[in-house]
């Protein structure tokens, strides 16, 4: 865990300007929204998705052995127990155990 | 009964109601945020904090993949500039949310503030349902909404916490929840995307910039990349939603369903 003030400063960041992004639109778009903005609202959440599961491997080598497969193995099921029961939780649940018995008793 | 009284006791019944009416209306979100509020308890725990932490994020934070964020960005450290632009990136799509919901919080008067604050995809999403439930006070009805919901999300951060810390298990592993979540998010996303170039794009210029920079600087470059991408592909992207549309109105041409 790093230092308490660094740890609050980032959380107040974050806190501010997730607050500042809801009120933003009541503040300043009331009398109509910027193009850009407006294609980057439309665009960008399915970017960002893209970029934070790529994200989330960022320390995964795919060159040395297992090779990154208890990722993508975990991913898999992932996808496949979503697009079968589009159950949220169970997907992350099950994905989650997946993962854990995975690099716990498979791939050691 | 003098008239006074009988008009408390109808204003009454209708704040009962309301009250009422915004908990039913809330029971779909509570499972979720509580699971999901857990899952993001266990991972901060898992690097150190203790629940007073999730007290915190839950109750100023309060956004979903965002706080899942958060954790790895106070595992790592991360710096300020990093942390902003991380939540600008993952929290845009809320912009979206204001613009839709200007008209109809307008004249929500002292509620509005905190209805903004919590305006969340789950609160969104029952926000903007165009049906009233009958006899409740409609700014108050979403106020108690957004309020029920952001206390099972703060239930759920600090559970998870408890939950964590008490049980001794092999944590190893556990982080991928924060992977399965957006992995989820993206399947749902791609199904409903009318073109799936955005989506491409976030893996492919995050990927290559994580093979061009290492593991603690690749984020920002990728996302002034994918932002500048987004703005050249524009007219790319008008070409494939229409071929998509075109292609979906010849689908439903043959099919019945």
């Amino acid at each position: 865990m790093i230092n308490v003030g660094q740890s609050l400063a980032i959380i107040a960041v974050t806190a501010a300007v997730t607050a500042l992004i809801r009120f933003l639109p009541f503040l300043i778009f009331h009398k109509g929204t910027p193009k850009p903005i407006l294609y980057l609202g439309e665009v960008l959440p399915f970017a960002v998705m893209g970029m934070l599961v790529v994200y989330c491997l960022k320390n995964t080598s795919f060159i040395s052995a297992p090779y990154g497969a208890p990722e993508l193995l975990a991913i898999l099921f992932v996808v496949i127990v979503h697009k079968w029961k589009h159950n949220t939780l169970l997907s992350v649940a099950g994905g989650t155990i997946c993962y854990m018995l995975l690099v716990q008793m498979v791939f050691v | 009964m003098n008239k006074r009284q009988q008009g408390t006791t109808e204003n009454n019944s209708i704040q009962k109601n309301t009250i009422k009416q915004a908990f039913i209306s809330s029971l779909p979100v509570m499972a979720g945020y509580i699971v999901l509020g857990m899952g993001f308890g266990i991972l901060l725990q898992d690097k150190g904090y203790t629940w007073p932490w999730a007290l915190l994020m839950g109750v100023t934070i309060y956004a979903g993949s965002m706080q899942y964020v958060a954790v790895d960005l106070l595992a790592a450290g991360a710096s300020l500039i990093s942390v902003t632009l991380m939540t600008i990136m993952v929290q845009i799509r809320h912009l979206f949310y204001g613009i839709t919901l200007l008209k109809k919080y307008e004249k929500a008067g002292k509620y509005k503030p905190y209805m903004i604050f919590g305006l969340t995809d789950e609160t969104f999403s029952l926000v903007s349902r165009p049906e009233l439930p009958e006899n409740v006070d409609e700014f108050k009805y979403y106020f108690y909404l957004t309020m029920m919901n952001h206390s099972y999300w703060i239930i759920g951060d600090v559970l998870g916490v408890i939950l964590g810390s008490s049980f001794a298990f092999n944590s190893r592993g556990v982080d991928f929840a924060m992977t399965a979540l957006f992995v989820v998010i993206f399947v749902e996303q791609w199904e409903k995307a009318k073109s799936h170039i955005p989506a491409l794009t976030g893996i492919v210029i995050t990927a290559v910039c994580r093979l061009l920079f290492d593991a603690d600087t690749f984020l920002i470059p990728s996302m002034i990349g994918i932002t500048v991408a987004l703005f050249l592909e524009k007219r790319w992207l008008k070409r494939d939603e229409r071929s998509e549309e075109l292609s979906e109105q010849a689908k439903e041409g043959v099919n019945h369903d």
